[in-house]
């Protein structure tokens, strides 16, 4: 559980705007390493665009632009230039499960394959990888074939496996359940809570009970109702943000009584 | 795709039936389309008859050409037809292809939906001016900067020596890539702009640069349906008449060279169907829109059994 943890990222006065329309506002806060940070708030709270500043996702947006300093173990990530660096050690994983379309193995070995690594270690970086996403025992005797041909659960640890092959250091997760069924939901908790003594988690979800259930940080995001920005109302371990929030409008949200 | 759905979906017996009046109307409407396809090759047949008993089989290997002798084959209008098309493919491709994937960009819409627009309008213009473009602009254009350092420099490989000249197969399949360049890229563009974005955003996610993401990922993602685009696009050039016949020069043999005058299967039959006199010549000239038919028919058969085995391996 909680205890002492390193700062991982460190989040300072962060804003960011799409052209000229603010999205945050002075977001600040800092995410333990190898702990699993939950991000939730109501839709259109901004969460999922902080998300997106960690491995600069939103650099494919037109116009999308950061202020502020976000710090991965000191460096800061809004304005360097060596992506490929960052996303190395920043993986991410999506709401739609999305295999690449090639072979189950292709797709693991696709980052390793980026980063220009050989032959003998791309082939134990790909079982490695597999087995870390509790995926192996399912897939180890077909992996030739396409990625797309696995159940949607199966589909989602598969790109965790693929997040997994270049040895991230912090994984990104947005809404990684929201297009799964329970049990597949469950299984991907296990993981992401086994995963977490390697690795810093940080997940965006619209689901209080798994926040509750996985999470030993929470993060409660609103939407400014005057500026119609996103801003961060209240930062504490998992336990005490739900059981004892500080802000009215946090207890407000986890008792559902708006959003 | 994703999870299995049980197939075995029961239809509750409460949904109406349409009226048999309706399903009637239908039934008749759709098996109209393949009955008048049997239709047409009847009448092209009888129409032909004459030419089919007298040349055979042989028809289709044949390489003469002469209405004072009387004897017909088809194989010069065969290869021109084939080989236009192949380059016309070879060249518009690439340029498709590319032409697509920066239309199919996310952002900056102004500038991309005037190019795509632009594009699109090539689709508009008649193909009878093509024919005089080609012929008064890009013929001598191509004779001087393509053709003649060509000739000069690579006459050793097969196909590629001889005398150029302006009217050539060459030049027919430079219009035919032009002609066909608006039906690859839109509907190449499309596809690619249906690639889901998860894939595209996952693929960047890795640390994969621009162009990484467009080759490793997107192009494989949209490959059945760009080639569906390609499919598209060959069909219309092996059919393409007029801008050809103005172009091709029109001689009915097997050149040695791709930069010497050629002739196709849909050309000839414009050119000499309304001065064909007696039945053998006449009927030549319809066995050759049959060979026409056979032609597009064998292409797409062979590209819908390359989109089956690559299903079969893929499975994407």
């Amino acid at each position: 559980m909680p205890g002492s943890a390193e700062t991982k990222l460190k989040v300072d006065s962060l804003s960011f705007f799409y052209g000229k329309t603010r999205a945050l506002k002075d977001v600040s806060f800092e995410i333990p390493e190898r702990r699993i940070t939950a991000i939730i708030g109501p839709s259109g709270c901004g969460k999922t665009t902080l998300l997106r500043v960690f491995n600069r996702m939103y650099d494919l947006v037109p116009g999308a632009r950061a202020v502020g300093t976000v710090l991965l173990d000191g460096s800061d990530i809004v304005t360097t230039t060596k992506l490929l660096d960052l996303r190395q050690k920043v993986g991410m994983v999506f709401q739609r499960p999305s295999p690449f379309p090639m072979s189950i193995r292709d797709n693991v070995a696709f980052g390793p394959r980026l980063l220009g690594w050989n032959k003998a270690r791309i082939n134990d970086v790909v079982r490695r990888s597999l087995e870390n996403a509790a995926l192996w025992e399912e897939v180890s005797d077909r992996l030739d074939e396409p990625g797309t041909s696995l159940s949607g659960g199966q589909q989602q640890r598969l790109v965790i496996a693929r997040c997994l092959a270049v040895s991230p250091e912090v994984i990104l997760m947005d809404e990684p359940c929201s297009a799964l069924d329970p049990v597949a939901t469950l299984k991907i908790e296990d993981l992401m809570v086994q995963l977490a003594r390697d690795y810093t988690i940080v997940i965006v979800t619209h689901n209080m009970q798994q926040a509750a259930r996985v999470s030993d940080f929470t993060a409660f995001m609103l939407m400014n109702p005057e500026g119609r920005h996103g801003e961060l109302i209240e930062f504490a371990p998992t336990a005490t943000l739900f059981n004892a929030p500080s802000d009215p409008r946090t207890e407000a949200y986890i008792t559902g009584r708006f959003g | 795709m994703a999870a299995a759905v049980d197939s075995t979906v029961v239809v509750p017996a409460s949904i109406p039936r349409p009226p048999d009046r309706y399903r009637t109307f239908t039934a008749v409407i759709s098996w109209a389309a393949p009955a008048s396809l049997i239709l047409i090759v009847v009448v092209l047949l009888q129409q032909a008859w004459p030419s089919v008993v007298r040349f055979g089989p042989g028809f289709i290997i044949g390489q003469d050409w002469n209405q004072v002798t009387n004897t017909f084959g088809a194989l010069p209008f065969i290869f021109g037809t084939v080989v236009t098309s192949a380059i016309a493919l070879v060249i518009a491709l690439p340029v498709g292809i590319a032409v697509a994937v920066l239309l199919a960009e996310p952002g900056a819409q102004g500038l991309r939906g005037a190019l795509g627009t632009g594009i699109e309008l090539l689709a508009a213009i008649p193909s009878v001016v093509y024919g005089i473009w080609a012929l008064y602009v890009l013929a001598p254009w191509a004779l001087l900067h393509i053709e003649t350092p060509i000739t000069d420099h690579l006459a050793a490989i097969p196909f590629l020596g001889g005398i150029p000249r302006q009217t050539s197969l060459f030049t027919a399949a430079l219009v035919l890539a032009v002609m066909i360049l608006p039906t690859l890229s839109a509907v190449s563009r499309d596809v690619i702009r249906a690639v889901p974005r998860g894939l595209r955003e996952s693929t960047v996610a890795l640390g994969a640069t621009w162009w990484e993401t467009i080759w490793k990922v997107i192009l494989p993602a949209a490959r059945a349906g760009i080639f569906g685009a390609t499919v598209l696009a060959l069909g219309r050039a092996l059919a393409e008449t007029v801008a050809v016949a103005m172009v091709i020069g029109n001689r009915p043999e097997i050149p040695h060279s791709i930069f010497a005058p050629g002739y196709t299967l849909a050309a000839v039959i414009a050119n000499e169907f309304v001065e064909a006199t007696g039945e053998i010549y006449q009927g030549a000239l319809v066995e050759i829109g049959l060979v026409l038919i056979l032609v597009t028919l064998t292409v797409n058969v062979l590209a819908l059994i390359l989109v089956h085995s690559a299903k079969a391996r893929a499975a994407v």
